[in-house]
């Protein structure tokens, strides 16, 4: 089975980080097939980014998202630039105060508007969070891999003073799933 | 030991480099090769080795064949507008044959382009672009793995000619991430360029009486010698001969040439039966397996060609794909390069094994083909899908 | 003593490919006497040069030579002396390969201060290609690419590399074939980047064009545009105007030279645990 992920938003936020993490997890801690494809603007800061993840059980061949599963769009500008890829039905997840979805967009895919940037800054209490705050969203929504596998490639990732902070933000996220 | 590691294109070339031995790199930043010259930056200190970012590529490559000729295994990265720049290097490295090894990302456009995007348009470029007639040989890894594989590959190929080398990768798979399974070091096969052993006196840099890829002495090792970028004779000082030029020109090309049996890799992909052949390289090539599967499910009998190294062109085993083939796909990420090497071959271009006294020795082993051929082309920035593929497989199927 | 020449060329390269008068082999002569002086051995020696008249000079010396592309001698040195960091390396190159087409390659060797001779055959033309104007042909003066006068200001390569950050700046010409040598010297054992900036006569492209195809009468001519140092205190701006002012012109021992720089950041990499994974 292969399930194609894509986190957006734009430079600066974390998501190409999440995606890497999330790949990290497949490959290392549930014995899956992983890729990660960044791809960017020339500007670093600021400008839109999205990552790609194809998590599959079998060698995956083909190493580009086209038929996307779960979708994640943390800014309005790469909501519009990257959502063509997303396969009907398949999930969106919005930052509700960033993206406004259309109605005819709402009919085909499974959306959920959630407030992921703002539960960093004030639940959480910091907003460079945001990216595991996603991911704790993602372990919920996508279960395509386990949120114990998922923290364990964070701790990975984040040094050990931040850990707890973001241990935090990644059960928040969790929780933003009812 | 197998390893497995999880890393991208870009720092599987530098695993690649690090493992074949190059401690000298030179360079100037550009996407999306930067990760190469970070790699390096990284880790040539630790072991003691050069790191030099330059003030462009020019200086780059020429720092990198001062470098080799010092007697390190060197390397420069770059993509697009670098590799433009790097060309006359390439052909100072080319005539006075001094291995390198020459990483081109390849990224969209003419020009600046499209940075960040894939191409394969870097192709006749790696063949033809620097001035004069000269040798060329381009690997083009199809996957991370292979940007490991390849690199290791195009250092001992460098070394064992004294000629430059190309790795061709691509705006895609320098930064695909994935987990990769890499071969134990004690499997790694390192070639180290041959070094003279005769008395200083007696040695000339051009000297093919030790064979036809004559033995490279370090500078400041007890041989002196002179190099230059003029035609020369043996001891490496110009030379104008017509006779002799013609043999050492003709030497140089087919140092490479005689060697493309051993040089030339491809992968055969699910020939054996196959009518129609889709040909791809380097990241393009994953996505025309994915088509091939595909169509080989719904009993279509197709299969993939998959040169690694694109120059010299593997033309014999292309060769005899094609002779029973009835269709022939060439896929590629620009807008028609190795196609026009396919069609040569196919209209009965034969390989060319040797050039003898100005006659080019094609090998007549195999038929011409009598396949059509076709193209899914694209030059856009962005990979050519599997669903591309398999419908022009379907549509001459 | 006399300098036993043969020790340094290699003899059957002779007779050289110069025009007869050339000052090419007044610049090479003086560069032989100062490694005699200095008793360099030639397995030590490395000689770095690009295109262009001057640039032959790697061909006749019996060191570690390369004759490399017009303009990219430094960068080539650069990577010769960073592989072989305890070798003496020297340039040759004419006014053009070192500054216009290898001007970038010079300012950066001259930044980084690494230890490198450059020596610059200044001849104000470019020479092998037939007398067009280089960036020091001197204004109003005659090239084929200039016919009606040069339009273009010209450069002090000296104040351009001091500039930059060369260490060892000296200038002299072939009208003081003994001086010259003494600089030479001083700037092969300068520990950093060193330059030699050489007027030298190319009297057939750039002197048959200005009235001094005669080589005498165009070294006496660069005696006249040129005044030492010492003189040259005594002189009022105005004075000096027009002329070029020869001798040691900057001396720095205290910054950094470039190897040592590097190799410095070695150890401090190879000691550190962590970082560059
Ligand atoms: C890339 C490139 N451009 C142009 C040339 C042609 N070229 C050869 S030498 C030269 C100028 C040489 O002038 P200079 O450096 O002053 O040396 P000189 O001959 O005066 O000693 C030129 C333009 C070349 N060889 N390569
Ligand atoms: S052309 Fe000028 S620089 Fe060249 S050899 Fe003749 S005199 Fe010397
Ligand atoms: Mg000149």
């Amino acid at each position: 089975m292969r399930y194609e992920l894509r986190f957006s938003g734009v430079g600066g936020q974390g998501n190409m980080l999440a995606g890497m993490i999330l790949a990290e997890a497949a490959i290392y801690f549930e014995n899956k097939h992983a890729s990660y494809v960044p791809t960017y603007t020339s500007q670093v800061r600021g400008g839109p980014t999205k990552a790609d993840i194809i998590i599959s059980d079998n060698t995956i061949l083909y190493l580009e998202a086209n038929s996307i599963d779960y979708f994640m769009a943390i800014h309005p500008r790469t909501y519009d630039m990257y959502k063509s890829d997303s396969k009907p039905g398949s999930i969106i997840v919005v930052d509700m105060h960033m993206v406004q979805v259309p109605d005819e967009d709402k009919k085909k895919f499974k959306v959920y508007e959630l407030p992921i940037v703002e539960t960093a800054r004030n639940k959480v209490g910091n907003v460079i969070t945001a990216n595991i705050v996603s991911l704790g969203v993602t372990a919920k929504l996508a279960n395509i891999i386990s949120p114990e596998s998922l923290f364990k490639a964070i701790e990975r990732r984040v040094p050990p003073k931040f850990l707890d902070l973001n241990e935090k933000a990644f059960e928040i996220g969790m929780s933003l799933v009812k | 030991m197998k390893r497995a590691v999880v890393a991208n294109g870009n720092e599987m070339v530098v695993e690649g480099a690090i493992d074949a031995g190059c401690r000298f790199f030179a360079g100037y930043p550009i996407t999306p090769s930067s990760e190469v010259a970070e790699g390096m930056a990284r880790k040539l200190p630790k072991l003691g080795g050069v790191f030099l970012q330059m003030e462009d590529e020019i200086a780059s490559i020429a720092c990198a064949i001062g470098g080799s000729l010092g007697g390190e295994k060197t390397m420069t990265a770059s993509s697009g507008p670098g590799i433009s720049l790097k060309q006359e290097g390439v052909g100072l490295a080319c005539i006075a044959e001094i291995p390198l090894v020459i990483i081109n990302a390849m990224r969209g456009g003419p020009s600046t382009g499209l940075p960040t995007r894939i191409a394969q348009s870097d192709i006749m470029q790696a063949r033809w672009g620097t001035h004069g007639d000269h040798p060329a040989v381009a690997l083009c890894p199809g996957s991370v793995a292979e940007c490991y594989t390849e690199t290791i590959r195009a250092f001992n190929i460098a070394e064992e000619l004294r000629t430059p080398v190309y790795v061709l990768s691509d705006a895609f798979l320098a930064h695909l991430s994935t987990k990769v399974e890499l071969p134990g070091k004690e499997e790694l096969k390192i070639a180290n360029r041959l070094r003279p052993t005769v008395k200083p006196e007696e040695y000339y840099p051009y000297d093919t009486r030790f064979g036809d890829i004559p033995p490279l002495a370090d500078y400041f090792s007890g041989y002196r010698f002179h190099v230059t970028g003029l035609n020369h004779d043996k001891t490496g000082f110009p030379n104008i001969d017509p006779v002799l030029q013609e043999s050492e020109e003709e030497r140089l090309i087919n140092k490479v040439l005689k060697r493309q049996e051993a040089i030339s890799t491809y992968e055969n992909y699910k020939l054996e039966d196959a009518q129609i052949v889709v040909v791809a390289y380097g990241s393009n090539a994953s996505g025309a397996k994915e088509a091939v599967d595909a169509a080989r499910e719904s009993g279509i009998k197709v299969g993939l060609f998959r040169p690694i190294t694109v120059w010299p062109f593997p033309s014999i085993p292309f060769q005899e794909v094609a002779a029973s083939a009835k269709q022939i796909i060439v896929t590629e990420v620009n807008l028609g390069q190795i196609v026009y090497e396919i069609e040569r071959i196919m209209l009965g271009g034969r390989a060319v094994t040797e050039i003898r006294n100005g006659n080019l020795i094609f090998d007549t082993r195999h038929p011409r083909s009598s396949a059509e051929l076709s193209t899914v082309l694209q030059a856009n920035g962005t990979p050519i899908r599997p669903n591309q593929i398999l419908s022009q497989i379907k549509e001459v199927a | 003593m006399s300098v036993e020449y043969e020790n340094y060329l290699r003899m059957n390269k002779f007779p050289h490919y110069w025009c007869p008068g050339c000052g090419n082999g007044v610049v090479l002569k003086a560069f032989i006497q100062a490694v005699d002086e200095l008793g360099w051995k030639n397995n030590d020696i490395g000689m770095v040069t690009g295109i262009g008249c001057s640039s032959r000079a790697s061909g006749y010396v019996d060191f570690n030579t390369m004759h490399t592309i017009h303009g990219r001698a430094l960068a080539v040195a650069t990577g010769i002396k960073m592989s072989n960091p305890s070798k003496h390396v020297v340039v040759f190159a004419g006014d053009g390969d070192a500054s216009a087409i290898g001007g970038n390659h010079l300012i950066h060797a001259c930044r980084r201060n690494i230890d490198i001779t450059l020596i610059i055959i200044n001849n104000w033309i470019y020479g092998m290609t037939g007398g067009q104007y280089s960036p020091t042909t001197p204004t109003g003066t005659i090239a084929t690419t200039m016919p009606y006068g040069n339009a273009d200001p010209d450069f002090d390569l000296a104040s351009l590399t001091i500039g930059a950050g060369a260490t060892f700046v000296a200038r002299s010409s072939v009208a003081d074939p003994i001086i010259l040598k003494n600089y030479i010297k001083k700037a092969l054992t300068h520990k950093g980047f060193s330059v030699i900036d050489a007027f030298s006569n190319c009297h057939i492209q750039w002197g048959r064009k200005n009235k001094f195809g005669d080589p005498v009468k165009l070294v006496e001519h660069i005696k006249s545009v040129t005044v030492s140092a010492a003189k040259a205190k005594k002189m009022s701006p105005e004075e000096l105007k027009n002329l070029f002012v020869t001798g040691v012109l900057y001396e720095d021992k205290d910054k950094k030279e470039y190897t040592e720089s590097y190799f410095d950041m070695v150890k401090r990499a190879q000691s550190q645990t962590k970082g560059g994974r």
